[in-house]
């Protein structure tokens, strides 16, 4: 058993069957890429773990606990943070604010009616921030408005905001979608790094083959909606069916 | 049994005015993606547009009548409508007479043209901005625009008749069995509803059968998309404003009679109109007008005197508390649809 | 100092001078002079500044932070006005406990109106609390008259029996509110030369609210709670994804903007006690949006400052008729005076309410950010041109 076990998950919307029947497990301390073509129903199964979407049918346990019928922010408390495609941070406050806030998450819960003391003067807060920006290479950029950061920078920000919560699970959308080689490469750094530093699993959603197979200890390859194969990725690569279903000229070259 | 047809009669002319306010609301809604607080504002300039054409056509000239005099023995001045001077007394008295059903000739150009220059001239720039943003310019708008006609046109509501013809009313009851008088129905009101029901079957035609609406409709399910298929929507929107503007003027021309108008009928009915639009289901044509007149009925059965003496006051605040049910039952609204509006 | 830090607390210094001296400030012209029409140092009016000052900081709670746009919070102040005229009419004229009564209720009010309207958000949101302000109006309007007293509107009568106090005073009147027995209806005047300055005990006690009352908005804006409403007015997707319940937050702007609110129609009904449906109009809800926005959502200061500004120009505009136009402008030629007259008139007097509304789309459209914006453009385009000036003679020399 896994930290995060999917079992017989299906989700139709109308007359599309999004995902058909979903079996996948993700080992403590892994790096779990998911992959596969357009519309093979990774973004759904995505927004199943953590709460947006409810799936028809099966389960998705956390660590032996189940996750159906929990609200996103009840997820995150468990212990699953998320990385979106597009960087979503508090695009308003400065780099200092947005990683202040998953630091009182953290510590105060889900809601804390915390309306007098001034969060300047919450100094396990601050160094806590200032612990992860140091950590992160953003500790120049505190001031920042973090919408005027570039794209690699918000991306940062993000997976720096998610980490403040010292979570046991990251999840990460196409974390490179839309970047240029070199940022790519930077984010692909960043992510071994994290890996070596802490104790995390990751289960990424990843189009960029060489993100994939620079990072991912398994596979799963995901078509119409159902797993073709899972397996390390030296075997996926020369894997005939996943070959023929999605790899093609990628893997070739 | 003839009670409740009574009532649902009742209702059905306000129901039709919530109907095609609500109407035009949700094509702009739709159309442009703006919250317009000023439509409320259209449908009252729909309104004065009928006094004013009532005001224009009666303004006299004085000839003095030597064959009479007034009570201080003066000799007796009398006014005549230039309109009869012109015409004769018989046809100007007609035109005078018809003074509201002419004035949908003369609104709908009057309309149209305020329309088109409140979107050019305003809504246009707020696209872009956000909805707060949009509510708040067109609720300063609706405030200018009725202190101009509160100006203009004094603060007490100014009777429009409806032409002599119109005046009596429908014994409903007799003709459909029951004792006579027991369902009285004005004429007026009838035609009211039936001109209802014709523009907003003509709207719907439109969008169904034109190409032009067609596009209109997929604009509305999806702009970036049509956007991109070079067509260009910004035009046909600006046209949509003005058919918007046009259908709740002509909704407030032809209320004029049933309901006095006044400088504040716009803001009354407004926030009736965005709760019946609330209940329909932002986004759904269909759902507006459902809604405006199952609301308007609504209201008139909590005005019967039987619930009244259950629940005194009811039919003031009815409206509200169907609404905030609805609501909490069907967040989305009776039929609104995923994803409008939802964030 | 008082757990602020340096700039917030000259913020506080500074809005504490100006009320305290307000009625210096606002009576520059003496009495007897032809500019005393532009005094504004009179009891009633300071009153309706710092308690209006007082509703749009609390508005400002929810939509400057959160950005959720409330249109119906006319309705929390005229809850609270009735909550304090019944407590005069049952229990004494001491303000206190109808000041209490005010804002619980109105809290109370507000739970009950945000925990349905915040199901919601955007324009959904704004709809339902304009809905909600609407019934609200038509509740004391019409529907519950034996605890409104429908169109009059509630007030004191002789056989009120207020069990702590008196039901009528010595002389056969109606006693008048007071704090633990000093009235506030009470004005000193000062007669300096020209000048009469009065001061009020009632505009002294909505002063010592006010600063109260903006003394905690400081501390809710610099606390995580604060933090917290900004980060949703941001992105709520990510505050969802961060572990972080927006709803309670949320709600809990609502119903601290609503007590705000109800401790303005508390003051309110302190001041003059009594209490009528036409303060929970969505007009009146519409001002204090207007308010906030003038003088700038989201900041601190702006929200007095636009309080302040609509009132002050509300006071004056009325005054101003056609005769005093035509005195103005009687230099100009006859033809032109007319039609100089004819245009202003509709801004005046009545027609204020148009200037009010064509203020909010000039101000929407052009300034979003309010006097406050307005006021860092002004000072960043001066700081600009003495620097321009500065290279200018800095470089003369060298050449």
């Amino acid at each position: 058993m896994g930290i995060l076990d999917v079992k017989n998950v299906g989700k139709r919307f109308g007359g599309l069957q999004a995902l058909g029947d979903v079996n996948l497990s993700v080992k403590e301390n892994t790096v779990h890429a998911i992959i596969g073509p357009n519309g093979a129903g990774k973004s759904t199964l995505l927004n199943c773990l953590v709460g947006k979407l409810i799936p028809d049918t099966g389960s998705v346990m956390f660590d032996g606990q189940s996750v159906l019928g929990r609200t996103p922010y009840e997820i995150n408390q468990m212990g699953i943070s998320r990385v979106f495609q597009t960087p979503e941070i508090f695009g308003d406050l400065t780099v200092m604010e947005n990683m202040m806030i998953p630091c009182f998450a953290m510590r105060d819960g889900a809601f804390k009616l915390n309306g007098i003391r001034s969060v300047e003067s919450d100094t396990e807060i601050r160094e806590r921030a200032e612990a992860m920006m140091e950590d992160m290479n953003l500790a120049e950029k505190r001031h920042m408005h973090s919408a005027s950061m570039s794209r690699g920078d918000k991306r940062r920000l993000e997976i720096a905001m998610c980490l403040a919560q010292e979570p046991r699970l990251l999840l990460l959308d196409e974390p490179t979608a839309g970047m240029a080689r070199a940022d790519t490469n930077n984010t692909i750094d960043l992510l071994k790094e994290i890996k070596q530093k802490r104790d995390i699993t990751i289960v990424i959603i990843e189009h960029d083959m060489h993100v994939v197979f620079s990072l991912a200890e398994r596979i799963t390859v995901l078509a119409q909606g159902t797993p073709l194969v899972e397996d390390v990725p030296e075997n996926i690569k020369g894997h005939p069916k996943v070959r023929e279903a999605y790899l093609g000229e990628a893997a070739a070259a | 049994m003839d009670a409740i047809i009574l009532q649902i009669l009742n209702g059905l002319d306000k129901g039709s005015a919530y109907a095609l306010i609500a109407l035009g609301l949700t094509l702009i809604f739709g159309t442009l993606g703006v919250v317009n607080f000023a439509h409320g504002a259209l449908f009252m300039i729909g309104a004065f547009c009928a006094v004013s054409l009532n005001k224009l056509l009666n303004l006299s000239f004085e000839t003095v009548d030597p064959t009479r005099t007034d009570f201080l023995g003066n000799p007796l001045k009398v006014k005549t409508p230039y309109i009869e001077g012109w015409f004769g007394p018989d046809l100007g008295h007609a035109i005078i007479d018809w003074s509201v059903p002419l004035a949908i000739l003369f609104s709908i150009p009057i309309m149209i043209a305020v329309g088109f220059i409140m979107e050019r001239g305003l809504i246009k720039h707020f696209y872009r901005r956000p909805h707060a943003d949009q509510i708040l310019v067109t609720f300063g708008l609706a405030i200018v625009l009725q202190e101009l006609i509160k100006h203009y046109y004094g603060a007490n509501p100014i009777q429009t008749p409806a032409p002599d013809a119109f005046k009596g009313s429908f014994d409903f009851g007799a003709m459909m069995g029951f004792d006579p008088n027991t369902i009285i129905y004005p004429y007026w009101r009838m035609i009211y509803f039936a001109f209802a029901a014709v523009i907003i079957g003509g709207v719907f035609a439109f969008l169904q059968f034109t190409t032009f609406g067609m596009v209109v409709r997929a604009g509305m399910a999806d702009r970036e998309t049509v956007g991109l298929l070079g067509i260009n929507i910004d035009k046909r929107f600006t046209i949509m404003f003005g058919l918007a503007a046009a259908v709740a003027g002509l909704a407030g021309v032809m209320y004029a009679p049933i309901n006095s108008p006044n400088y504040h009928m716009g803001m009354d009915f407004l926030v009736l109109s965005f709760v019946v639009v609330v209940v329909g289901g932002m986004g759904s044509l269909p759902g507006a007008v459902a809604a405006g007149f199952l609301l308007g009925i609504l209201e008139s059965f909590a005005s019967m005197n039987e619930i009244k003496s259950i629940i005194p006051g009811i039919d003031q605040i009815v409206i509200y508390v169907a609404a905030i049910v609805i609501l909490l039952a069907r967040p989305r609204g009776l039929l609104g649809r995923r994803g409008v509006m939802e964030d | 100092m008082l757990g602020l830090n340096k700039k917030d607390f000259t913020l506080l210094l500074i809005v504490a001078a100006l009320v305290v001296f307000a009625p210096f400030i606002l009576n520059p012209f003496p009495a007897d002079s032809a500019m005393a029409q532009f005094n504004a140092g009179y009891p009633d009016l300071m009153q309706r500044f710092v308690i209006f000052g007082i509703f749009a900081i609390g508005f400002n709670i929810l939509f400057g932070l959160t950005g959720y746009l409330s249109f119906g919070h006319a309705a929390f102040l005229g809850v609270g006005s009735y909550s304090a005229v019944w407590m005069f009419k049952l229990l004494s004229m001491n303000i206190v406990p109808a000041i209490i009564l005010s804002v619980i209720v109105s809290g109370l009010f507000a739970m009950l109106i945000g925990y349905i309207s915040l199901r919601r958000t955007g324009i959904y949101f704004s709809i339902l609390t304009l809905a909600f302000a609407e019934m609200s109006f038509r509740l004391a309007y019409s529907v519950l008259t034996p605890i409104t007293n429908g169109e009059t509107g509630l007030q004191l009568t002789l056989d009120d029996p207020r069990i702590l106090g008196e039901t009528a005073t010595a002389t056969g009147s109606i006693p008048v509110t007071n704090f633990f027995g000093i009235e506030m209806r009470a004005t000193e005047v000062m007669n300096v030369g020209g000048w009469s300055f009065q001061f009020n005990n009632g505009y002294y006690m909505c002063a010592i609210m006010l600063l109260l009352a903006f003394y905690l908005a400081i501390r809710i804006f610099r606390s995580p709670f604060g933090m917290m409403l900004r980060a949703v007015k941001s992105n709520q997707q990510r505050m969802n994804y961060t572990g972080l319940n927006t709803k309670p937050y949320t709600l809990a702007a609502f119903v601290i903007s609503g007590m705000y609110a109800g401790l303005a129609g508390g003051l309110m009904a302190s001041m003059d006690p009594l209490a009528g449906a036409e303060r929970m109009q969505w007009t009146a809800s519409g001002e204090v949006v207007l308010m906030t926005i003038l003088g700038g959502a989201g900041t601190l200061i702006g929200p007095v400052l636009g309080a302040g500004f609509i009132k002050y120009f509300e006071n004056i505009f009325s005054k101003i008729n056609e005769q005093v136009l035509h005195s103005w402008f009687h230099a100009l030629p006859d033809g032109i005076e007319n039609a100089v007259v004819w245009v202003l008139e509709h801004f005046v007097g009545s027609g204020w309410h148009l200037t009010l509304g064509l203020l909010f789309m000039l101000v929407v459209t052009f300034l979003p950010g309010g006097l406050v914006e307005g006021g860092q453009r002004l000072g960043r385009l001066l700081r600009r041109k003495d620097a321009e000036k500065k290279t200018a003679t800095q470089s003369t020399p060298a050449e």
